[in-house]
């Protein structure tokens, strides 16, 4: 890719859109038929809804190479139902031959990377909300319905309306106990729910450049609750240190062409938003929406029946060490019950082998399996006015069970304090 | 002047787990029809009628990606959804499956009570577009029992297309059959 004229600053978002519709340069608001370089969807989004689509059009998918399948939703299956969607999934897979299947090991969001599926400069569609995720890798990816998969997977191509970008500016760096997980509620509780407004959002400054691609996931991931389309992060060399772990095709070449090209260049076009990271405080979110987040004293003495480290948002192997931070040597309060569901098998045989995985079990813990779980709703739900402190995404009225459960999220270190404590709990009391 | 449709009004931030409720996710739309918005208004999904039309407050259909929440009101026959705003990626499910939204900032003003048309107002050609492809826009009005007339933001004609052939399927089948795309067979 040439180099662009400096009277012509484009953002990150219009760079990669540029690039997959094969267009030197882009403007906001253009609405521009791009190429996919990947499609993943899952058990509840993907062939249960595809294949009858696909058959009625009598067409076959433009790429098996592009498509990742993720078996997550419906595992394990709890009931007669799943366990049809599930057989039925696995039956298409091997029909349509497909050369991607990631089946129960873990959440499509975190497997994506994980299995090297991604790279900067892609642009990438799933069929699932938390597609954005993908996003930290900077790639634009994000989350599409099953009949506008249909459209993808048919033609390899899907339209996108050339977005604003928001640019979420984090200078300093956490403290100890506050993490990436706090710092997209309080964005949240900043911009609303949709104060996104299917734009781009791009994370910027040295509070971003500082953290994990773990924790980079958690910003773009959440990315769904602003309602943005896409959740950007620039890669650097944290980026291309987690790709080298992953792929085995990244060339010094490659590497340096993408730090050349994938950042919002100076003067490019956007709305800046500035937060300060170092002041920053644990943040909870009450029921029912993340955009009731604000400092954890506001929610002070709220009590729990069960605490929740789950999804693609709060159950990473960091998010695992973190809770294994505070719960080590301690043991959740006897009137509540601490689940873990972890985001990726992987990740939890990570965790078994350095021992974050017995602190978790030491305190108390039930282990879920690897999958979506309790987050989406589909199987495993909880109970009659159970009151939840959840590192998860989604606080919905009726998401996570019956309409009388009442769910506060947090991060992975205030969900594990709050166990131990059986109220809302700072966790910086328990990490000094 | 005969008003067609009915209106419901429903409150802001109506989310995809109250159209299509998680529990039920399982089942084919036409059962998840059943409960749709039943965390809201119980007696919506027993009580709407064909042709009825949603009004709601601003950020309508967010949360999840799962169409079904699109797709539950036309299984129920809505005619279409109007809203100050809503969810992106909920708007692009709606008119995937031929549902009509219309962002109109003015929407509250419409009273539960009142019955409303919805009219073409006109097309024009946008200058939203890539370089040498002009593309033409839908205007609609809204012009209500109670005196309003109320306008919503243009939509773009392909999306225009994808109402008029009853969705996203059957615009891919028209292209096919017309060999305006290429596929594998």
């Amino acid at each position: 890719m040439s180099a662009r004229p400096l009277h012509h600053p484009q953002t990150l978002a219009q760079k990669l859109i540029a690039k997959s519709a094969g267009l030197e340069r882009v403007n906001t608001g253009d609405i521009l038929n791009c190429q996919v370089d990947l499609a993943m969807f899952h058990d509840s989004s993907g062939p249960r809804r595809l294949k009858p689509m696909l058959d009625s059009l009598g067409a076959k998918i433009w790429d098996t190479s592009k498509v990742v399948l993720v078996l997550d939703h419906y595992v394990p299956a709890l009931d007669e139902q799943s366990h049809q969607i599930i057989k039925f999934t696995r039956e298409v897979a091997k029909q349509w031959r497909l050369p991607h299947v990631i089946d129960s090991e873990g959440i499509c969001h975190v497997v994506l990377p994980e299995r090297g599926h991604l790279k900067p400069g892609m642009l990438c569609v799933g069929g699932d909300s938390h597609s954005p995720t993908a996003g930290a890798f900077g790639t634009y990816t994000f989350g599409i319905g099953a009949t506008e998969m249909l459209g993808v997977v048919v033609t390899g191509q899907i339209w996108v309306q050339v977005p604003k970008t928001l640019s979420m500016h984090w200078s300093g760096q956490l403290s100890q106990g506050v993490s990436a997980k706090d710092m997209m509620l309080h964005m949240i509780a900043k911009l609303g729910m949709n104060g996104g407004a299917y734009q781009a959002v791009e994370f910027t400054g040295p509070g971003v450049r500082a953290l994990s691609m773990a924790e980079r996931m958690t910003l773009s991931n959440m990315s769904a609750e602003l309602g943005a389309q896409v959740g950007l992060i620039a890669p650097d060399l944290v980026t291309m240190d987690y790709l080298r772990t992953t792929r085995n095709d990244l060339s010094d070449e490659f590497v340096k062409e993408a730090l050349n090209i994938w950042f919002s260049d100076e003067g490019s076009e956007s709305d800046l938003f500035a937060f300060d990271a170092a002041t920053l405080c644990p943040q909870v979110a009450a029921p029912h929406s993340p955009a009731n987040s604000a400092p954890i004293d506001t929610y002070a003495r709220e009590k729990f029946n069960v605490a929740y480290i789950g999804a693609c948002t709060g159950a990473k192997l960091e998010d695992l060490r973190s809770a294994a931070k505070v719960l080590k040597g301690r043991r959740v309060s006897s009137g509540l019950k601490l689940l873990v569901a972890p985001a990726s098998a992987k990740e939890q045989r990570v965790a078994e082998q350095e021992g974050t995985w017995q602190v978790l079990m030491d305190a108390g813990a039930t282990a879920l399996s690897s999958s979506c779980g309790a987050c989406a709703g589909y199987g495993f739900n909880f109970s009659e006015h159970d009151r939840v402190i959840s590192s998860t995404a989604r606080n919905f009225k009726g998401r996570m069970g019956p309409s009388s459960v009442q769910v506060f999220l947090a991060s992975p270190y205030t969900v594990a304090a709050s166990a131990v404590r059986g109220e809302l709990c700072d966790p910086r009391e328990y990490l000094s | 002047m005969n008003y067609s449709s009915k209106v419901w009004c429903l409150p802001a931030d109506i989310d995809t787990d109250n159209l299509a409720p998680g529990a039920y996710m399982k089942l084919p739309v036409a059962q998840i029809a059943t409960h749709t918005l039943e965390s809201v208004r119980a007696e919506f999904a027993a009580s709407v009628r064909v042709g009825d039309v949603i009004v709601a407050g601003p950020n309508f259909g967010i949360g999840s990606s799962r169409e079904q929440a699109a797709g539950v009101l036309v299984e129920l026959g809505v005619r279409a959804v109007i809203a100050p705003s809503f969810s992106g990626l909920f708007f692009r499910n709606a008119f995937n499956l031929g549902l009509l939204l219309l962002t109109c900032p003015q929407a509250q003003l419409i009273q539960e009570e009142e019955r409303i048309n919805i009219v073409e107002k006109t097309r024009f050609l946008d200058d939203h577009t890539s370089g040498e492809q002009n593309m033409k826009s839908h205007v609609y009005m809204i012009e209500t029992s109670g005196g309003h007339r109320l306008e919503c933001r243009p939509i773009p004609d392909f999306l225009m297309h994808m109402i008029e052939l009853g969705g996203l399927i059957n615009v891919l089948k028209f292209k096919i059959q017309n060999q305006l795309i290429k596929i594998n067979t």
